[in-house]
């Protein structure tokens, strides 16, 4: 671990715990070091949320936990790459029929309508690409998702809903 | 330590079974598992993700690198993924169409090694 000691002498993660106990908005907000290994903390902290304060089915709250895991690690390797040492932040906020979760960078950014393509799974090239599915991942897991990114930082929603709520909105 | 290799010999394959999160942590470790695999010139390489409790994007990347090295050396690669939930994440990459997945290390060994059969004898099982 110690070739991640540069990034952390920030302070440790914080938890946040907002409106727990109101079925309408029970949430909470994380702020953790921009470090790979405290990615695993926020997914298992966003799916356990989700899983006691909505009724996402546990299918949904893998996938969420997936989509979470996809979108921190990005969030923090923006700040590992562009040597910012703010805290990478991650909010959940959970209704009975849905779960909203934002991640939020101060890293570089990115163009979002410049992201590379996928090669068909079947065509030779797509065997080079073994990194780039993140988002392709979170796209097709959430119900959801918006990303708004510029050069100051980078913020993606994704938004997770019971099967009960998709069919009925 | 986020993941667990042990290496062993199931004939033809040499199996690497992992435990743990294959996540930007711990898929690392197992590239360098497959790295060091491909270079002793194992060519049949089983993936056991029985014990796997979280995959996302990296360790399909890992996945993904060791097919290629495999396949540029006349080689193949087989999963043994019996969880819906890690399942699920080889699916959504489309990696199902293009790799055997197996419920057991035992299905394994008497499934072909070419892809194409491979891909064949998956549309069997359904």
């Amino acid at each position: 671990m110690d070739d991640l000691s540069a990034s952390s002498h920030g302070p440790i993660a914080s938890f946040a715990v907002s409106k727990i106990g109101n079925a309408e908005n029970g949430g909470i907000e994380i702020e953790i070091p921009a470090r790979t290994d405290y990615v695993s903390l926020v997914r298992l902290v966003v799916a356990e949320l989700a899983a006691l304060n909505s009724s996402l089915e546990p299918e949904r709250i893998d996938d969420l936990r997936v989509a979470v895991s996809e979108a921190t690690t990005n969030a923090v390797q923006a700040h590992i790459r562009s040597d910012c040492n703010q805290q990478v932040r991650v909010s959940c906020h959970c209704s009975e029929g849905a779960v909203l979760v934002e991640v939020a960078d101060q890293g570089p950014g990115f163009d979002v309508n410049a992201l590379p393509k996928m090669p068909a799974v079947e065509h030779p090239e797509r065997l080079s690409h073994e990194s780039g599915m993140g988002l392709l991942l979170i796209r097709e897991l959430a119900d959801e998702l918006t990303i708004d990114s510029n050069s100051e930082g980078t913020e993606i929603r994704l938004l997770f809903r019971t099967a009960r709520a998709s069919s009925s909105s | 330590m986020s993941v667990t290799i042990r290496r062993y010999e199931q004939p033809p394959w040499c199996v690497l079974r992992v435990a743990g999160e294959l996540d930007v942590v711990g898929a690392p470790e197992l590239r360098q598992a497959v790295v060091s695999a491909v270079a002793e010139g194992i060519r049949l390489l089983a993936f056991d993700l029985s014990d796997v409790d979280f995959l996302d994007s990296f360790g399909i990347g890992v996945i993904i690198g060791a097919l290629k090295r495999l396949r540029q050396r006349g080689g193949d690669m087989v999963v043994v993924c019996p969880s819906r939930r890690i399942r699920r994440v080889f699916e959504i990459c489309d990696l199902d169409k293009i790799l055997a997945l197996h419920d057991s290390i035992e299905q394994t060994s008497a499934s072909p090694t070419t892809p194409a059969a491979a891909a064949l004898a998956g549309e069997g099982h359904g």
